[in-house]
């Protein structure tokens, strides 16, 4: 008879609610089961030490100092743009990768398959959508962080070569977006790559309508600079397969790494520039 | 007597703030509206899709994708190899040598204006001027045969322009090539050799600390930096094509 457990009557749940125990049992048992505390390898109450290991025990936190100094969190000097460059990125990656399913990138097929991206697959307008605005913003948002690191002279010592990858990871963020403006093989896209790789023709020693050309042999329209980059002596399907593999390959390998780079130095230099 | 509490008591707040949670939340209310305006704006707006690619069928302007469109631009005033090759090159030099040129040790992780005055202007000329407002030009003004149209103006495919430019050898006399090559090489390279000699006599003291190489490069990228300016306004007020004329490229 002992053992019988108690039926509490509606007055004390009630009261359990109101008095907010029921939520902290709720949390305890949550907090103190296997499955938890084998999956975070800190306590749950919010004390100093579990601060600390919130960020040092998981790896993506673990990017971030444990602390930092107080004015690095003021927007007014972040501009947070580095931050948002970065969330933009990783969204073009999942819409991206989304969008690989359904695309190839084969001069008869891609067209269509931009049509049957946009008109059949659901949601697919706006994966496109979010992919090309999220790659639009990107560029200005990197802009505009590169001018606030600028403006509050965070490149001077100990940053700068900090800095030096960060203009790298700029161009890699124009080249991205130029690689993939051209895969929906559309006339702005074949035209607008047209345009851009036309200047690799004027290319010094390099290109067929360089300055001293004439003094490198082999160079013509068909080997030359801008050939190297489209497979061909215009804008067909061998620029588009080059590419899209390095739209979606070869370019964001790199900037991935120089990312990881960039971000693992600012630690490194002490962490966000401020007044000291 | 309450405020004054209140005001001790942001004195003697740590300097040092735990990133859990005063950082973490930051971003994340950061990337919550970021992700939610970009949703919004994905669902309102649409990407554009034209007709499919077809060699034969030049659009008229052909326009490079926005971000390239000061570039495309300044192909008025350069030719292709310093236009498309050379200057996104120097560009791109010249913004990982900031820091090793920029001496001045003031305004490091602060926002000053009055400590680093020609860096800032040097700046941000050359990205809100040189970048963005050309940019903005090529987007908006620039129409059939890469002419310039007001907004409100029809974009003729037929405008005629007439091609009044000279270079500036013929515009001082010369008829000749090999006089005219002389005066262009004099020309250009008078501008680089003063511009770099002056600027070395007027900063002879600082030659020691700073160092030749420093100096150098800083002044001949500023010289670039406004060689190009220069050029666009002797272009649009003189209508001066180039400055200097030889068989394997033009300045």
């Amino acid at each position: 008879m002992a053992n019988k457990p108690k039926i509490p009557n509606v007055a004390e749940i009630m009261a359990d609610i109101k008095s907010g125990k029921m939520w902290k049992d709720l949390a305890k048992k949550f907090t103190e089961s296997q499955v938890w505390t084998s999956s975070f390898r800190h306590g749950y109450a919010d004390t100093p030490r579990n601060r600390v290991l919130q960020i040092a025990s998981n790896v993506w936190l673990h990017l971030h100092p444990v602390k930092i100094h107080r004015h690095a969190l003021r927007i007014k000097f972040t501009w947070c743009m580095g931050g948002i460059t970065f969330l933009l990125f990783l969204s073009t990656v999942v819409t991206g990768v989304i969008l690989m399913f359904y695309y190839r990138p084969v001069g008869e097929y891609a067209y269509f398959d931009m049509k049957y991206l946009q008109y059949d697959v659901p949601f697919g307008m706006l994966m496109r959508n979010m992919h090309r605005w999220a790659a639009h913003a990107m560029v200005i948002t990197v802009w505009l962080h590169m001018f606030r690191v600028f403006l509050t002279g965070s490149y001077k010592p100990p940053r700068e070569f900090n800095w030096v990858i960060g203009v790298f990871l700029v161009t890699f963020t124009l080249l991205l977006s130029f690689t993939g403006y051209l895969l929906p093989w559309d006339q702005l896209a074949m035209w607008a790559v047209t345009v851009g790789t036309n200047m690799a023709r004027g290319t010094p020693f390099l290109g067929h309508e360089g300055p001293f050309q004439e003094y490198v042999p082999l160079i013509s329209p068909r080997y030359d600079a801008r050939s190297m980059l489209l497979g061909g002596s215009l804008v067909g399907p061998p620029a588009l397969l080059r590419f899209y593999v390095l739209h979606c390959i070869f370019i964001p390998l790199v900037a991935g790494a120089l990312m990881i780079v960039h971000f693992w130095r600012i630690r490194k230099d002490g962490g966000i520039s401020g007044p000291l | 007597m309450a405020t004054a509490v209140k005001k001790k008591v942001t004195e003697d707040l740590p300097e040092k703030v735990h990133v859990w949670p005063y950082l973490v939340r930051l971003e994340f209310l950061c990337a919550l509206i970021v992700i939610v305006g970009l949703t919004v704006w994905s669902i309102v707006i649409d990407a554009p899709l034209e007709e499919a690619a077809n060699p034969t069928k030049t659009p008229n302007p052909s326009k490079a994708p926005w971000y390239f469109l000061g570039l495309q631009d300044i192909l008025v005033y350069f030719d292709p190899w310093f236009a498309g090759v050379i200057a996104p090159v120097l560009i791109i030099v010249g913004l990982m040598l900031i820091p090793y040129l920029d001496v001045n040790p003031k305004g490091n992780g602060y926002y000053t204006y009055t400590e680093r005055k020609l860096a800032i202007w040097v700046y941000s000329f050359g990205f809100l001027v040189l970048w963005i407002a050309l940019i903005i030009m090529g987007v908006f003004l620039r129409g059939p045969g890469w002419n310039l149209f007001m907004p409100w103006q029809y974009w003729d495919p037929h405008k005629v322009v007439a091609l009044v430019n000279v270079d500036l050898p013929y515009a001082f006399g010369f008829r000749d090539y090999w006089n005219s090559a002389l005066f262009g090489g004099a020309v250009v390279l008078g501008y680089f050799g003063l511009g770099t000699g002056a600027y070395f006599f007027l900063e002879r003291k600082a030659i020691k600390n700073v160092g030749f190489l420093r100096m150098f490069l800083k002044i001949n990228l500023l010289l670039i930096m406004a060689g190009m300016v220069i050029k666009i306004t002797l272009r649009l007020a003189f209508n001066i094509k180039y400055i200097l004329v030889t068989p394997w490229f033009n300045i």
